[in-house]
């Protein structure tokens, strides 16, 4: 009994003494956000990064609700502009951007060229991520509405919670087709790939910003930091992402 | 209100499906499991006992693999009769029989081993045949028992909702249960609907498990 106590007493002081540095991010930056952090760490010992990945909207509601989050980095303007009251001033920056593309499972046959070719009967289910919660169904909504598919469209859709999901759909060869981002179908290459790249009514940017109420707002900045430097830059690169 | 009133009806919908299913193999496998002798039975009630302690994503995961499209079960049901399970309201029945089986099964494997052995044998010797044997005693004297373990699995198979997500996705009016369409809502931030929607969740459990204690009477009035 008394073992256990020493254990969980020292269990406890470790937790307190690392500066951990918790960032909550979208979905579609799991593998390159997992990159980063090691590289952070690597060149900040001591510090240690949690991350937590969702739909960017999911994050969100978890920072309203006084989720202990340092730094938030969406997969849209629109859920970033929701979190604006729990933002440090000055902290939100631009830095990545992505491309919205109509992904296939590997050995489809289907000839996708255009949007329209999405109407075929052979296109039985098509996959992203739910419009409201989720930035990729957003911008698939965006792209469709304004060439006037939608509406025939949306019937065929099997919503993900997280377009990370709706890769998975894809890749399963659950679903004949899907939209989701250029860097989910890189991080999948075996099992999926790009019919075509989809137009988006606005361009596809990642904002990250500070959380002003966060329990390590010097750890939030210096990831952050990280992230907009010419280090944290080329791991992005790496995995398909884009300048701001 | 009214996309409320819709995943409501479906979750009932997939659970009574749920229900009906598990009372049949439940019962089946229950009475096996209670009276047969036969190498393997530890195991048996082993694998069937465990939807109980397993993660449902687990579950979620093994189903997907075995009747998802190229899945073994999956693709010959696609072949064969052009059946595809995978985000069907079908599929969510699937996850939520497979979740709650064991609840059906605990109760009806107990209560045919509280069943006096030479009742049956009675039966038996007074030339009732095996399966009215089963008909006519095994199964009017441990009913209760199995009728509670099938209350619970459709109180369970309402609940459902980690394998559900990953076998019948989450599309509204079709596959989009209760359970899953309050994790929507927080996900989306809507508070306002998850409100309406734990509120109505809750009213309907607490009716089911009124209606549960209504539909098995107590140990001491059924004894008198």
């Amino acid at each position: 009994m008394k073992r256990i106590a020493a254990v969980l007493l020292i269990c406890a002081a470790g937790a307190a003494s690392a500066a951990e540095i918790t960032v909550s991010a979208a979905a579609s930056l799991s593998n390159a956000f997992r990159e980063a952090a090691a590289a952070f760490e690597a060149a900040h010992p001591g510090d240690r990064v949690l991350l937590n990945f969702a739909a960017s909207d999911a994050l969100v509601a978890q920072i309203a609700k006084g989720a202990p989050v340092d730094v938030f980095a969406s997969a849209d303007q629109e859920s970033m502009d929701r979190a604006r009251p729990h933002l440090a001033p000055g902290s939100r920056r631009d830095f990545a951007s992505n491309r919205l593309v109509v992904a296939v499972p590997f050995g489809s046959k289907l000839d996708l060229r255009t949007l329209t070719d999405l109407r075929q009967p052979a296109v039985q289910r098509l996959t992203t991520g739910n419009p409201a919660s989720v930035p990729v169904g957003r911008y698939t909504k965006g792209a469709l509405e304004k060439v006037a598919l939608w509406g025939e469209l949306e019937p065929k859709f099997v919503f993900g919670t997280n377009v990370r999901q709706s890769l998975d759909y894809i890749a399963r060869g659950e679903v004949e087709a899907g939209l989701v981002y250029q860097t989910d179908v890189a991080s999948q290459a075996e099992k999926v790939r790009t019919a075509m790249v989809v137009p988006t009514t606005t361009p596809i940017t990642y904002p990250l910003a500070v959380i002003k109420n966060g329990p390590n707002p010097a750890g939030g900045r210096a990831f952050a930091e990280f992230i907009l430097s010419p280090g944290g830059q080329s791991i992005l690169a790496r995995f398909g992402f884009g300048k701001p | 209100m009214d996309a409320a009133l819709i995943a409501l009806g479906l979750s009932l919908k997939v659970a009574l499906w749920a229900t009906v299913i598990d009372l049949v193999l439940g019962v089946g496998f229950g009475y096996l499991l209670a009276r047969g002798r036969f190498p393997g039975r530890d195991v048996l009630d082993a694998v069937l006992t465990l939807p109980m302690v397993m993660p449902p994503t687990v579950l979620g995961y093994y189903l997907l693999v075995l009747i998802g499209r190229n899945g073994p079960i999956g693709h010959w049901l696609q072949q064969h009769f052009g059946i595809n399970l995978i985000f069907t309201w079908q599929g969510a029945v699937i996850a939520a029989a497979v979740v709650a089986f064991p609840l059906v099964l605990k109760g009806a494997r107990s209560a045919f081993e509280a069943v006096d052995v030479q009742l049956e044998q009675a039966a038996h010797v007074l030339g009732v045949s095996p399966l009215g044997v089963f008909l006519r005693v095994s199964l009017p004297l441990a009913w209760r028992g199995v009728l509670a373990g099938t209350l619970l699995a459709f109180a369970r198979s309402m609940g459902e909702f980690g394998a559900t997500l990953m076998v019948a996705g989450s599309i509204p009016g079709k596959t989009q249960t209760l359970s899953i369409a309050v994790y929507e809502a927080v996900q989306a931030g809507q508070d306002d609907t998850a409100n309406l929607l734990v509120m109505i969740t809750s009213l309907t459990c607490v009716i089911v498990l009124v209606a549960a204690n209504r539909l098995v009477p107590n140990r001491a009035q059924g004894a008198a």
